[in-house]
């Protein structure tokens, strides 16, 4: 049995294989729509969600499954004190796969280590969330037409982003990937990403706190918001919070082959001015983002073509 | 100052001068009822300057914690009187609920009884992370 974790738990060829599925899963929904029937999808969200949670429930349903499950810790036994351990080894007595996401970095490791079914990660805390992960590495084949020799800028809240932290571990894997990281002083990526994998990978990158200097040098520009929810003090957030928006103005700096990515949800680091532009791919990636988590689910469960 | 040798115990060795208190709690001697010396501030060639903690009794050592706390560490099985066997500490790949995270969003700062897991991730550097959070341990 299979759990994913972090990305890493998937070799490059495992996700190339990902990646294959889902782009014929996109070119032939059909073939796929009843090839997990009979099996259950629990979705355990400790932590509010609209995308990932309904991104994972659609995908179970478009493979013939079903789904359960809560969408905030309130609603489950946590509110009486239950533990995560506990939760997992009751709900996996119900269902064949777990997706989960909870707001402390680890929850699903844990839970991934009593439970008699795959766990799937969908967010802890500030930490890690491969399912992105492999949203946007399927958005990028498809958009670039590959994962090597590409130039890309991360920007926002680097320190806390997750999906940050799981894309730079993927990319490092890949051929003459280069990395521009665009944040406040205090928002700077976490030294076990720095030393762990950019230093240790012997990565070509550059830290930067100034937007419009860089962005012609990148093929992508990767914006994440500042999270409100990972801020203990509130006039820190309110002070970063507008450090980096992303506006026609500034997207004249840009390649006109730059795309531009976002995990979702946006606040205002991106004008919904930029949505018209032909290189803004963040709703794309919400689409893709539901038929990786079909290839996954399906991979997960051993479901074969 | 003269210390008496031990007939039959343990010897911890070239321990950094200063540290031998902290090891006697991370070691969970205080609990031990045999007789224990601690000599703080011996003449080292080697270190110039080094604590002992000479034990008189026959334990079970963490060597895994002792590893962890000073690799440099010599720990001599004293039998008979005689040294019957030296042995050398390294960094341990793993801890397991020998230091605790400090971070506050790590799942081990809610869940009950969890196991407080570090791996050593860069060994040159004797860096351990937690296996949960990836928070390096201070």
């Amino acid at each position: 049995m299979r759990h994913l974790i972090e990305i890493g738990d998937l070799s490059v060829e495992e996700i190339g294989e990902l990646i294959e599925t889902a782009n014929d899963m996109i070119a032939n929904p059909d073939y796929y729509n009843e090839i997990c029937k009979g099996k259950k999808l629990a979705t355990l969200f400790f932590e509010p969600s609209t995308r990932t949670r309904l991104s994972f429930e659609a995908a179970m349903l478009d493979l013939g499954g079903s789904v359960l499950g809560f969408s905030s810790a309130e609603s489950s036994s946590t509110a009486k004190g239950e533990s995560v351990t506990d939760t997992v080894r009751t709900v996996g007595c119900y269902v064949d796969i777990i997706a989960m996401r909870h707001p402390k970095e680890g929850a699903p490791l844990l839970a991934s280590m009593s439970s008699e079914v795959p766990i799937i990660n969908a967010g802890d805390g500030g930490h890690s969330h491969p399912t992105q992960t492999l949203t946007d590495l399927l958005t990028i084949k498809r958009e670039k037409g590959r994962l090597d020799n590409l130039t890309i800028a991360l920007c926002g809240d680097l320190m806390f982003g997750r999906t940050v932290h799981s894309l730079i571990a993927a990319m490092s894997c890949y051929e003459n990937v280069k990395f521009i990281l665009i944040s406040p002083e205090e928002l700077r990526i976490p030294d076990y990403i720095r030393v762990g994998i950019l230093q240790k990978k012997k990565l070509e990158w550059v830290e930067t706190d100034e937007m419009e200097s860089v962005l012609g040098k990148a093929d992508i520009l990767y914006m994440t918001r500042v999270q409100r929810e990972r801020f203990f003090n509130e006039a820190d957030y309110l002070r970063l919070r507008d450090t980096f928006i992303l506006d026609t103005k500034k997207m004249e700096y840009a390649k006109p082959d730059t795309i531009i990515m976002h995990p979702l949800p946006r606040v205002n680091e991106i004008s919904p001015k930029v949505d018209s532009d032909e290189r803004a791919c963040y709703f794309k990636q919400v689409k893709y983002g539901k038929f990786i988590r079909m290839a996954l689910i399906m991979k997960l469960l051993e479901v074969s073509k | 100052m003269n210390v008496d040798e031990i007939k039959t115990g343990v010897v911890l060795d070239h321990i950094k001068a200063g540290k031998s208190m902290e090891l006697y709690h991370y070691l969970n001697l205080d609990q031990m009822d045999c007789c224990i010396a601690i000599i703080k501030n011996v003449k080292s060639n080697k270190l110039g300057k080094k604590d002992i903690i000479k034990i008189d009794a026959e334990i079970d050592l963490d060597l895994d914690v002792l590893g962890y706390l000073d690799p440099n560490i010599t720990v001599n099985i004293v039998k008979d009187g005689k040294v019957l066997e030296k042995k050398k500490l390294k960094l341990p790949t793993d801890l397991r609920n020998v230091i605790k995270c400090k971070n506050p969003r790590c799942i081990t700062s809610s869940e009950r009884e969890i196991d407080h897991l570090f791996r050593l991730t860069s060994p040159e550097e004797g860096i351990y992370r937690c296996v949960y959070c990836e928070t390096e341990s201070k």
